[in-house]
């Protein structure tokens, strides 16, 4: 009951004010600081936290349908909650201290902080482990010096969380995790990249250049940091599956309305035999889709593994929603090459889901590993 | 400040069909909203206690299935909610439903009641003021702004056809407020995920100080002799013109319909 009532809650927002929006800020490239004002306030970048610590105390499942119906009218809004939950609130409460928790959830929960995740470099995109970026063990405090890349919520974001190398001998046991303020002196932020899609959304390059970080500041303990990244990239998974399924639907039903009002030989496009093969083939894309986003869903809030699953409903999420958006354009014709139209935008935002928290090779990798190991 | 608010659940008049056979409504599936009106009094209600602090209340009268709604009013941020249902309520008339509400209002502290001015089903507009003349407390009806707080007195600014009036009520009073007076929020997921949980007050007639003679049926001076459904005029005329000609034509056909009123 509370799932279906707050789907119909998310619905009446999003399908209203976030709709409303999501045209200008992708025309503007302008991050919606509005829309996160109000989601902090309706409680949706809080939802899977206890109460304890600020949040709603709802699940994995409510979380999901957040991002996904947010995403159903806006890819950039959906990105934006998905990145600040489960790429900085999640791992806070997974792998915090109980002071890291008190000092950082409530603000996170509310929106009084937004959160983004540094673990991207130049030289370290899929192979995460080829980590530049040193932190220096100064006695009280880490000193920690490289670039991030290709950072969501950057410049936005009042916490991040910086992965970082502790011991090069080491190896992936060397790296360690590290929460980091923005106001912390040598952290700058880069210039905002201009995207094909989720251009409302903002993705810069993090400069740290000494930043000194109080040993209190270390998430989890010291060589941790890969594990809690790959970890943490795990639930990121789910959501970004759920914003990849949000965005196949959006294109969809918006499809849908237009191909039964669109006349052409006398008839509404939708009568004719190959639009209907169209439709029902991405209904069931759709409808796949979602059996594998929500048993992803279920691992997690049951207490499963979900590696496998959530790298399954990324792979496969991802890979309709390109294929949905693309034949959305193609049913609307040339008015779906225009702008106005919103249906190229959930192309453009499509095809960013096979690319970040994974690119579907590396979901390929772990799908594979799990199979064959 | 204590705030109670008369809620009525409706059907959603939007959503209903129309047989092109018959040309009646087909009631069958219309999905149930809270009247409109009543909502923006919700929403009027959680402004005043986010300015002045204090506790919105919210009652209705109905089914069972009425607490659906309550709940969702509940997702907006309402503090406490009653539902007043018992089979020996059924058939009560305005006045019947306003003694009803009113025998329990007398058991709660309350320094406002605000209803809605009236509800899409049946178009009456007469519980707001019946509960306020049964309670012998103050009303202002079909506001268009509450001002604020003075002391005691309640600020606010009534619609009438063509003026706008301020008055000062003293508390405790009823008002009643129009969907055109605000947008009302949407549910926040901090109340809705403890929606469900929320205590609900169940009312009956064995909970409240009433006679049997006052009220159903037995309590409803007014009766319902007949309804019908009146058919509903579909039929529209079309016809390919010039611009100019169209305007003219339309004009032409209006102008019958239009009063001309030179007013100030």
């Amino acid at each position: 009951m509370k799932h279906e009532l707050l789907i119909k809650m998310l619905e009446s927002y999003a399908s209203t004010v976030v709709k409303s929006r999501a045209h200008t800020i992708d025309e503007e490239e302008r991050f919606p600081l509005e829309t996160v004002k109000e989601l902090g306030r309706y409680g949706l970048l809080g939802l899977p936290f206890p109460t304890k610590w600020g949040g709603v105390g709802a699940d994995t499942k409510a979380y999901i349908d957040a991002v996904r119906i947010l995403s159903k009218y806006c890819a950039t809004t959906g990105v934006i909650v998905s990145a600040h939950t489960s790429l900085c609130s999640h791992p806070i409460f997974a792998f915090g201290t109980e002071s890291q928790k008190e000092k950082y959830l409530p603000k996170l929960n509310s929106g009084q902080f937004l959160g983004a995740f540094g673990l991207t470099e130049a030289g370290a995109g899929t192979d995460a482990s080829q980590q530049q970026t040193k932190a220096i063990d100064r006695g009280d405090y880490y000193e920690i010096t490289g670039n991030k890349i290709f950072i969501t919520n950057a410049g936005y974001a009042d916490v991040y969380i910086i992965f970082a190398v502790t011991d090069q001998s080491l190896g992936l046991k060397g790296i360690s995790a590290f929460i980091v303020e923005k106001d912390s002196d040598g952290f700058t932020v880069g210039p905002k990249e201009k995207k094909m899609g989720i251009r409302g959304s903002s993705t810069c390059e993090l400069v740290l250049q000494k930043v000194k970080v109080p040993k209190t500041q270390l998430l989890g303990k010291v060589g941790e940091g890969f594990k809690i990244a790959m970890a943490t990239l795990d639930g990121g998974r789910i959501g970004i599956a759920a914003q990849a399924l949000g965005i196949a639907e959006g294109a969809f039903e918006r499809t849908v309305e237009y191909i039964k009002k669109r006349t052409q030989f006398g008839r509404p496009i939708s009568a004719f035999q190959y639009t209907q093969f169209m439709v029902a083939e991405m209904k069931t894309k759709i409808e796949a889709g979602r059996l594998l986003l929500y048993k992803a869903v279920s691992d997690k809030d049951e207490g499963r593994s979900y590696t496998e699953s959530a790298a399954m409903a990324k792979l496969y999420c991802s890979r309709i929603a390109v294929e949905v958006a693309d034949q959305c354009i193609q049913l609307l014709g040339g008015y779906g090459y225009i702008r106005d139209y919103e249906i190229e935008r959930y192309l453009r935002d499509a095809k960013i889901t096979e690319i970040y928290e994974g690119t579907s090779e590396v979901q390929r990798m772990v799908i594979a590993g799990k199979v064959l190991k | 400040m204590n705030i109670i608010v008369l809620v009525k659940q409706v059907p959603d008049t939007t959503a209903i069909k129309i047989d092109k056979e018959t040309s009646t409504l087909i009631r069958v599936g219309v999905p149930n909203i809270i009247n409109p009106d009543d909502l923006a009094a919700v929403e009027e209600a959680l402004k005043l206690k986010e300015r002045y602090g204090g506790k919105v209340t919210t009652i209705t009268m109905g089914p069972p299935q009425a607490e659906a709604m309550l709940r969702e009013l509940y997702a907006l941020g309402v503090d406490d909610a009653y539902l007043l249902t018992d089979r020996r309520f059924a058939g009560s008339d305005t006045w019947a439903t306003s003694r009803i509400l009113s025998a329990l209002i007398e058991e709660l502290q309350f320094d406002l009641i605000i209803a809605g001015y009236q509800a899409i089903d049946g178009d009456t507009a007469q519980v707001g003021p019946q509960v306020a003349e049964f309670l012998d407390i103050p009303q202002v009806t079909h506001l268009h702004q509450i001002v604020g707080l003075d002391k005691h007195e309640l600020v606010v600014v009534k619609q009438t056809d063509y003026e706008l009036e301020t008055l000062a009520v003293t508390l405790p009073a009823l008002i009643t407020v129009r969907r055109e007076m605000n947008e009302p929020r949407f549910m926040n997921a901090f109340d809705l995920w403890n929606c469900f949980d929320k205590e609900l007050h169940l009312k009956t007639f064995d909970d409240l100080k009433l006679e049997l003679q006052h009220i159903g049926l037995a309590g409803s001076p007014t009766r319902v002799k007949k309804t019908y459904t009146r058919p509903v005029m579909t039929k529209a005329a079309k016809e390919v013109m010039e611009p100019e000609a169209a305007a003219k034509k339309i004009v032409d056909l209006l102008y019958p319909y239009m009063e001309v009123k030179n007013h100030g």
